[in-house]
């Protein structure tokens, strides 16, 4: 099983059902639900336990929306549900049923960067990058509810998503810009 | 790998009846789970010995603002943004809103109900100080019927309460009794956001001519449970305020408290915040 | 000719993936066949391993199960002295000490399996105090419980005593930090006899991993192959302890012949993995009427924890910036590292230095106070000029005015005007209480001493037949931008475009050993490194009659494919040359320290609440001289994360012990700043460019951390202004309980 010099190895994405990871699991434990992620529906089989998280990290194989601390505070987890943020390390994937979920791979489209995400870029709004994808859908859901925030707004709008890295100040910058151009 | 949850049941009843069923059944098997907020975390963390759980998210009958002459009845399932984004109740009940404001951080206030809040009994928890100067009732619901109950007297412990195991709270109604008084609150957290209490306090009063007509406080995180300070109310009222009654208040609220050390402050700390956030309130009143 | 690249806002190199969501940390990686891994820890500080206990009702035999009896080559983690293990085999040094290593494909079923197992252990007595460890209350390493100790001299300490006008004297003691990067630690490992040991991470030195590897298993280097992956911060968190982790990792798929991902989870990493030192600094300070500083006496005291992992050198960091940026006719500092039965405290961002720093920076407003001149008079009167010497005997070279730079920073924050203006505020309100205050500080740049001889990096850079140029170092990029700046020297050296650049991810089978990455050496040593590859690159283009002086991307292009063609591959290796002149002596503890530093004044702004003793920062200017600025934005962004670090540093983070286990090991409750908390920073910087660094530049990575936790304190000693307060503004973190004793105390015992 070496690996080829210098290449990560194709990620595999775990299937498209919960099944292949518990075998073991009794089938009347399960909970049938169908929500649409990015836009596509899907359908899925699973135990009431699993966090709306693992649904999207292990049985739909996104990975850009990262698992920081289990405990609903550093926000790295961050989703829309039905278009608001929620920490989808707090929410049960049977309680999501129904729902719309977007991620941060939703919302670029066809290659073109979305502004809040071109804003995280331009400004350096980020370093490590872990807190990102949940800091950019949190500063989405800002944008809708106060599409023209002051420094103090946008402060107290992603206090929910704990940064190690920046400091916060080029965040603070990066969604000052994407308002501009969001609201131009 | 600690944060795996536990293996647990959790049913999705179509409706209120059919949850309801499930508690009276079996009393004290099922434990009602909303928006998860606070649930959650204690899941995560294998904190929480329960293993069957009623989601009641999203069930119509729990959810809604009524507005009526007499009072506001709010859903238990209505979210700490939805009481925010509320004209009526920023109007006359902002300690609420403030609370709500405070609760976690915006996406959590999207998912955590003011029900659940009731329910899960923190004594840290920052909006039932509010509901507490409200002089707010609770409608409680069961297979067999309904009642009504103060909220004051609700908790009877640390994390213990007067809801029966097959009853689930409904709706919390604010009576509109309260106009024209002075409202004032303030949280002391660890930090300024997503930050459990280390003393929060809720007040309202009237006055006339710098004398107290009527006055009510509660505090969180300094009692086993929220924690209405009638001593004290009862030591302010019909007295004028200046150096010596603020001084009496003071001592009241010292000997009404019974704080605790815990990994986020002092007792010590707890006493004397508390008591300063009274004094600056009473400046604000004199 | 292009535009030179350097001092430009360059996007950084791997943003898009990060915006998109499409960066693969290590949790996001699968392997087919793969089984998740889960460490067992002891549950108390010290004691001996008589037994393990399975519990009932889990399937045991479907468990890869691995003890201290199943390694392969020698049980240490290989480091500075080989005295942690890897497993306990019978004594237990300090809680959540890993002792046995369970694999399964079912996590959940997994963690009910990690909760099933019991110990049986037979309690010691454990120490968890500097003092009870100097005391040898319990000796619990080595024969007197020190892992290092350090004695510097300089001038005539004893002497001076006499001739003082002032002697003044303080106590100072610093907290453990959490570096709490975002991304938990974790690792995936594939290991067997016949391919040898593979492993995929988050770290920040994939070579200290792959020394690790080699003595665990006992296989030869070519054998061992360890590769980052994207990594969401280290802070030095990700320094020494993914040694550990990966070799646990390794061992549970050397066991079980299949991939093994091994996550921690927040509760975990924060109990388990290292944290900043705490420390206790005794100083003692001759000083004339004049303030004329004559001579200082320094007693700096580090907790190790269990083991010696790098306190040793943590220690040596801390040692040589005590004196700070001030010219001390004598100096006497010693410092030592003890044993306690804490978990190991490491690397972080600073690494000692902004423990002794603190101390010195509070220490000098007492003296101030003591003389009766304003802590920004006695600082001017005492600061390094070039030509005199540091307390190891270093000569400073550079042409730093520290004057300049502290008038320059008191201007930017506005210091004169507002000291007047608060003392007005101070005296008509009574909620509130406003303060600002300053530290004046230097970090040096780059490993210790012989250290980055002994280092001996080596930086490769690779061309295709396209012209792209791809640069080899073991260097990682954890959000600080070495990605980002590598590209921008190397492009700048060669002439072509940002774009052409690329960075090979550190994967030990490609790349050479180009050190670690801590120390604020990435960019100023290995960037040096890179600069000189690139170099090396093009002349080599050059000398063969490829490429003239000047040439577009094309030109570019067409020679590296010639030379291809005739040579089979164009690559170009740089290895550490020191620069002249620096020499350093192990022993007695002088000479050149640093080849280097980095000089800074910042200054805080704060209001103090009198209803509820909270500190709220509200304004904050970071001033420092830093070289040559390769990229003004990332730089910036280095210095607002580390002055954030600090804040939290300073007045929230508090690690809570309980029988040397961290008991507020969550982030809801150990309290790191949010947004709301941190207020904005105003970053600034002036430039010196540095001989020997790419472009000039110097290392600014730590500097950062060093100079937020003095100077707030300083502005709260300036808010307050209460007699007797300072006593209890000798500490961090400076929790609102610490400050009520100190304002309802009305003062303290000085």
């Amino acid at each position: 099983m070496r690996l080829a010099g210098g290449v990560l190895p194709k990620v595999c994405m775990c299937g498209t059902h919960i099944l292949s990871l518990h075998p073991q699991r009794k089938e009347e434990q399960r909970v049938k639900i169908s929500l649409s992620i990015n836009g596509t529906q899907h359908e899925a089989d699973i135990e009431p336990r699993f966090l709306l998280v693992h649904l999207i990290r292990d049985v739909i194989g996104l990975t850009g929306t990262h698992i920081g601390c289990e405990t609903s505070i550093c926000g790295a987890c961050t989703v829309l549900l039905d278009g608001k943020p929620v920490k989808s390390c707090a929410v049960l994937a049977v309680q999501a049923n129904g729902g719309q979920v977007t991620t941060i791979e939703g919302l670029a489209k066809d290659g073109q960067l979305h502004p809040m995400q071109e804003a995280f870029w331009e400004c350096h709004g980020l370093q490590c990058g872990y807190c990102t994808p949940g800091m950019i859908m949190a500063a989405c859901g800002l944008l809708k509810e106060t599409p023209n925030p002051s420094e103090e707004e946008i402060r107290h709008g992603l206090e929910g998503n704990i940064c190690r890295c920046t400091g916060y100040q080029h965040i603070v910058d990066a969604v000052k810009y994407a308002a501009d151009k969001m609201v131009a | 790998m600690r944060a795996y949850l536990p293996e647990y049941e959790l049913k999705t009843p179509a409706n209120l009846a059919e949850a309801l069923r499930l508690f009276s059944d079996e009393p004290g098997v099922w434990r009602p789970f909303a928006g998860g907020t606070d649930l959650m975390v204690l899941l995560e963390a294998g904190k929480l010995t329960h293993t069957r759980f009623v989601s009641l998210w999203g069930l119509p009958e729990l959810t809604g603002i009524e507005s009526h002459d007499d009072q506001i009845i709010i859903g238990a399932l209505t979210t700490y943004s939805q009481m925010q984004a509320h004209a009526a109740l920023r109007a006359e009940f902002p300690l609420l809103c403030e609370a709500a404001s405070w609760t976690g951080a915006v996406a959590i206030q999207n998912r955590g109900t003011l029900g659940g809040n009731i329910a899960n009994a923190s004594p840290a928890a920052d909006s039932l100080p509010a509901l507490l100067v409200y002089d707010a009732e609770l409608e409680l619901i069961s297979a067999n019927g309904s009642r009504v109950v103060p909220y004051n007297g609700f908790h009877t412990g640390y994390k213990t309460s007067v809801l029966r195991p097959d009853e689930v709270i409904k709706t919390i109604r604010l009576p509109r009794t309260t106009a024209g008084w002075r409202q004032h609150s303030r949280k002391v957290g660890t930090r300024k956001a997503q930050a459990i209490s280390k003393v929060c306090l809720a007040t309202i009063a009237h006055s006339e001519n710098g004398v107290v007509q009527a006055i009510r406080l509660a505090f969180g995180s300094v009692a086993p449970t929220p924690l209405r300070a009638t001593a004290t109310e009862a030591v302010l009222k019909g007295q004028p305020i200046n150096a010596v009654t603020i001084a009496a208040g003071r001592a009241a609220l010292l000997n009404e408290l019974k704080p605790i050390d815990d990994v986020r402050s002092t007792a010590e700390y707890r006493a004397q915040v508390a008591a300063n956030l009274l004094v600056e309130f009473l400046e604000m009143l004199a | 000719m292009k535009q030179s690249l350097i001092g430009q806002p360059a996007h950084r190199k791997e943003g898009r993936d990060k915006v998109t969501g499409q960066a693969r940390y290590v949790d996001d990686l699968t392997f087919p066949d793969m089984l998740h891994g889960v460490t067992v820890r002891s549950p108390i500080a010290r004691g001996q391993l008589r037994g393990v206990q399975f519990g009932e009702g889990i399937p045991w035999h479907e468990f890869t199960i691995v003890t201290a009896k199943d390694v392969p080559g020698a049980n240490c983690v290989a480091l500075i002295l080989e005295d942690q293990p890897y497993l306990v085999s019978d004594t237990i040094n300090h809680p959540e000490e890993p002792i046995l290593l369970l694999a399964h494909a079912d996590k959940y079923l997994l963690e009910e399996a990690r909760r099933a197992i019991t110990f049986e252990i037979e309690p010691l007595p454990a120490i968890f105090s500097i003092e009870d460890s100097l005391n040898r209350k319990e000796l619990i390493w080595g024969e007197d419980n020190t892992f290092k100790s350090f004695l510097i001299e300089k001038g005539d300490v004893n002497a001076a005593w006499a001739h003082a006008d002032f002697i003044v004297e303080g106590e100072y003691e610093t907290g453990a930090q959490e570096q709490l990067y975002i991304e938990p630690n974790g690792m995936i490992a594939i290991a067997n006899r016949e391919e040898g040991v593979t492993v995929w991470g988050s770290m920040q030195c994939p070579y200290y991993v792959h020394k690790a590897l080699i003595k665990l298993f006992d296989l030869p280097p070519k054998k061992i192959r360890v590769v980052q992956a994207v990594t969401g911060g280290g802070f030095g968190g990700k320094e020494e302890y993914p040694s550990m982790i990966a070799g646990h990792a390794a061992l549970l798929a050397w066991k079980a012949g299949k991939p093994v991902k091994l996550i921690y989870d927040r509760a975990e990493d924060m109990a388990a993995t290292t944290k900043r030192h705490p420390s206790k600094t005794r100083i003692r300070t001759a000083v004339g009427k004049d303030g004329k500083l004559l001579a200082t006496e320094i007693d700096f005291t580090i907790d190790g924890g269990a083991y010696a992992t790098l306190s040793s050198v943590v220690l040596s960091r801390g040692t040589i910036h005590a004196a700070g940026p001030y010219n001390w006719p004598a100096v006497r500092v010693r410092s030592r590292a003890v044993a306690t039965n804490h978990p190991p405290h490491g690397a972080f961002r600073g690494f000692g230095a902004p423990q002794s720093i603190f101390a010195m920076e509070r220490h000098l407003n007492k003296v101030a106070q003591t003389v009766g001149l304003s802590p920004e008079e006695l600082r001017r009167r005492n600061f390094l000029q070039p030509g005199e010497t540091t307390s190891t005997g270093q000569v400073i070279n550079e042409k730093i005015d520290l004057s300049s730079l502290l008038d320059r920073a008191l201007k930017l924050s506005d210091y004169q005007t507002k000291k007047t203006r608060f003392a007005e505020f101070n005296a008509s309100s009574s909620t509130e209480r406003k303060g600002i205050g300053f530290a004046t500080f230097m970090h040096g740049a780059g490993f210790t001493g012989s250290g980055e001889v002994y280092l001996s990096s080596v930086v490769g850079v690779e061309a295709t037949e396209t012209g792209k140029v791809r640069v080899l170092t073991s260097n990682t990029e954890i959000g600080q931008g070495s990605f980002t700046i590598f590209s921008q020297i190397a492009a700048d050296a060669l002439g072509i475009d940002f774009s052409q650049i690329e960075i090979a991810q550190p994967d030990t089978a490609n790349v050479p050993n180009s050190g670690p990455t801590v120390a604020s050496r990435t960019t100023m040593i290995v960037g040096k490194l890179v600069e000189s590859a690139a170099l090396g690159l093009r002349q080599t283009l050059v000398a063969g009659g490829l490429l003239g002086e000047r040439y577009s991307a094309d030109e570019f292009a067409e020679a590296c494919r010639q030379h291809i063609a005739q040579h089979g591959a164009l690559k170009s290796f740089s290895k550490y040359e020191p620069p002249p002149g620096v020499h350093w002596d192990d022993e007695k503890y002088q000479g050149e320290a640093y080849g280097t530093y980095a000089w800074a004044v910042y200054v805080a702004e704060v209001t103090v609440d009198l209803t509820t003793y909270e500190t709220r920062v509200d304004d904050f200017v970071a001033l420092q001289e830093v070289g040559k600025v390769i990229n003004p934005v990332l730089a910036a962004g280095q210095i607002e994360g580390g002055v954030a670090q600090a804040i939290g540093y300073a007045l929230y983070e508090n690690v809570v012990w309980r029988e040397g286990r961290m008991v507020n090991n969550q982030m809801t409750n150990y309290i790191m700043p949010t947004s709301a908390d941190v207020p904005p920073i105003r970053v600034y910087f002036e430039e010196l460019p540095y001989a020997y660094g790419p472009s000039g530049a110097k290392g600014i990575g730590e500097l950062p951390m060093d100079g937020p936790a003095p100077a707030i304190l300083n502005a709260i000693e300036d808010a307050i202004g209460q007699p007797g307060i300072q006593t209890f503004l000798g500490q961090i973190p400076l929790m609102p309980e610490t400050l009520m004793k100190a304002m309802t105390a009305g003062g303290g015992n000085d």
